[in-house]
């Protein structure tokens, strides 16, 4: 698909997902009812990937440890390592790693489970029995990736902060102690943000709207799947591809927000 | 609604329960239904005949309101579809039963929650018979032990029964089977079309069964269309289609083959 055309899908799909997000939002209250699908959901989507984020996190630490590190180093400001992985991570990189991962893991096996469903009549048969497939197979959805986006985020932002810890003691020569106590410390609460250090809290707030982004689209693309399996190849691509820009463009517009007080 | 205060039961009777009128449907410039006009009375069975890709599928469609005409309408109980409020084509649908024509089963649930999710999602029923439900359906399409396995495990066949054990499971008053037979071995052809039959029979059950199979028609139809050019080509008793000599129906049987005409009707 060229450049224009994939910008005019994405314009004239917008109000179509924005109305599935809001109509999913309205069957929130059949939240209990779905809670083994959500469970369900939060598995397959989550938990799964697990080792995934777990595996870049570590990494992006590491990068961001190494490269600022070596330019610390120049100046003699190495001690600051620390605070400059934590932030990092906690602010940027854990949430749009995780969620860069989940676009691309769980957003493209939305689209593919409700594509094939839509393209194999499965959603027909749903409409015709007059079952809601919003409150059957898109609010589980929706509400797994609420909240497993944030929770990967936390589990990201930690381990990236450990391997920048890992690089800073093993090759900046800047202590574990050391690099710990600046960590912890630009992690401190400053404010009534639900008891979490801001960076955490704007971190975690990003990764939520991540979440509910990428599942929100992915579901919107698979629904309007036609045309058999390239039907489907073509919503796959789209979810993750617009998951992916809807993402960074959330991601500037909060930082905005909450940074530019 | 000045139809929906006149006192129902008066027109119910002679009202025909599904209603084609002069139907227009275009895909692109495939003009598939072109001026469809059908009519299905209460308690009766009418049969679809014609060419693949004539257009059977998509009229079964347009009755559930998966799809709208371009033009002309489709009345169910003198209600047209494409007029109605999300909620009365919900109501509308909750009294019907869709077999489609691949199962249409969904693909995460077993065979069992298949069968019992409109249960599921549509009452408040317990659990316990919910299931004895959904189990006597399946037992009623001769696949009784099948409950947990998933749709990817069974064939094609099964898959058709299983479809029409879900569409079975509310008890519709109106079924729309899009070739049921299809897939299944004669044995059990024959105990499926006995089934639709028996519904048509005793609980005066409306229904439209797209339909090639000859044996199938003569059994469970009381009437058959021929959808020929996006227009009904013809449309009359069983018995009296078997003996037509249209020249078009001969050439669909096969010269030789359509005769079983000299039989017990005429
Ligand atoms: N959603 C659709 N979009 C575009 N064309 C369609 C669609 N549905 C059906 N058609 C076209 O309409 C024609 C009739 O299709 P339909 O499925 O009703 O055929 P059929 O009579 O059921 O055939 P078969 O016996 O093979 O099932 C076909 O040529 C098909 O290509
Ligand atoms: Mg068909």
């Amino acid at each position: 698909m060229s450049f224009s055309s994939s910008a005019t899908h994405f314009v004239q799909t917008s109000g179509e997902r924005a109305s599935l997000l809001l109509a999913t939002l309205r069957r929130l209250p059949a939240v209990f009812e779905r809670r083994r699908l959500i469970a369900d959901a939060m598995c397959s989507l989550g938990l799964n990937m697990t080792p995934v984020v777990l595996f870049v996190g570590l990494f992006m630490g590491m990068i961001v440890s190494l490269q600022t590190g070596i330019e610390l180093s120049r100046i003699g400001q190495q001690d600051q390592i620390g605070l400059i992985v934590a932030v990092s991570m906690a602010r940027e990189m854990g949430p749009f790693i995780t969620a860069t991962i989940l676009a691309a893991t769980a957003g493209s096996s939305i689209a593919a489970e409700l594509g094939t469903m839509s393209v194999s009549d499965e959603l027909a048969a749903l409409e015709v029995m007059s079952i809601d497939k919003l409150r059957l197979l898109v609010l589980p959805r929706v509400v797994a990736l609420a909240i497993m986006c944030p929770m990967l985020t936390v589990l990201c932002d930690g381990i990236g902060i450990l391997g920048g810890g890992l690089v800073a003691s093993s090759q900046l020569n800047v202590g574990w102690d050391l690099y710990s106590e600046t960590a912890m410390d630009s992690l401190r609460p400053v404010g009534g943000w639900f008891g979490l250090p801001f960076d955490v809290f704007a971190g975690l707030l990003k990764s939520f709207v991540f979440g509910i982004i990428i599942s929100t689209l992915s579901c919107a693309e698979g629904l309007r799947a036609k045309g058999g399996a390239l039907g489907v190849g073509h919503a796959t691509r789209a979810a993750v591809r617009d998951s992916i820009i809807l993402v960074i463009i959330a991601n500037y517009m909060i930082s905005q927000m909450l940074y530019d007080l | 609604m000045d139809e929906s205060t006149e006192p129902p039961s008066a027109a119910a009777s002679d009202v025909p329960v599904i209603r084609f009128d002069d139907l227009h449907k275009s895909f692109g410039k495939q003009h598939v239904l072109a001026g469809l006009n059908l009519d299905v009375e209460r308690g009766k069975t009418l049969a679809i005949m014609g060419a693949s890709g004539s257009g059977k599928s998509v009229t079964l469609r347009h009755i559930i309101g998966l799809m709208k005409p371009d033009s002309g309408r489709v009345l169910v109980e003198g209600v047209e579809v494409a007029k109605m409020t999300r909620e009365q084509l919900s109501e509308m649908r909750k009294g019907m039963g869709y077999v489609f024509q691949d199962g249409a089963l969904i693909n995460w649930l077993s065979i069992g929650e298949n069968v019992a999710l409109p249960l599921r999602e549509n009452t408040n029923l317990s659990d316990k018979e919910i299931r004895e439900r959904a189990q006597h359906k399946l037992e009623l399409v001769h696949v009784p032990d099948a409950w947990n396995k998933m749709p990817s495990e069974i064939s094609g066949g099964m898959r058709k029964r299983i479809g029409i054990a879900r569409a079975l499971i509310t008890d519709p008053d109106i079924i729309l089977y899009d070739e049921p037979n299809a897939g299944l071995d004669p044995e059990i052809a024959r105990s499926i079309n006995a089934t639709i039959r028996h519904l048509a029979d005793t609980l005066e059950v409306t229904s439209i069964v797209v339909e090639h199979r000859i044996e199938c028609i003569r059994v469970v139809a009381d009437e058959v269309l021929f959808l020929h050019e996006g227009k009904s080509l013809i449309q009359t008793a069983t018995a009296d289609f078997f003996a037509s000599q249209h020249p078009r129906l001969l050439r669909f049987f096969g010269q030789d083959s359509l005769p079983p005409s000299a039989n017990p009707h005429s």
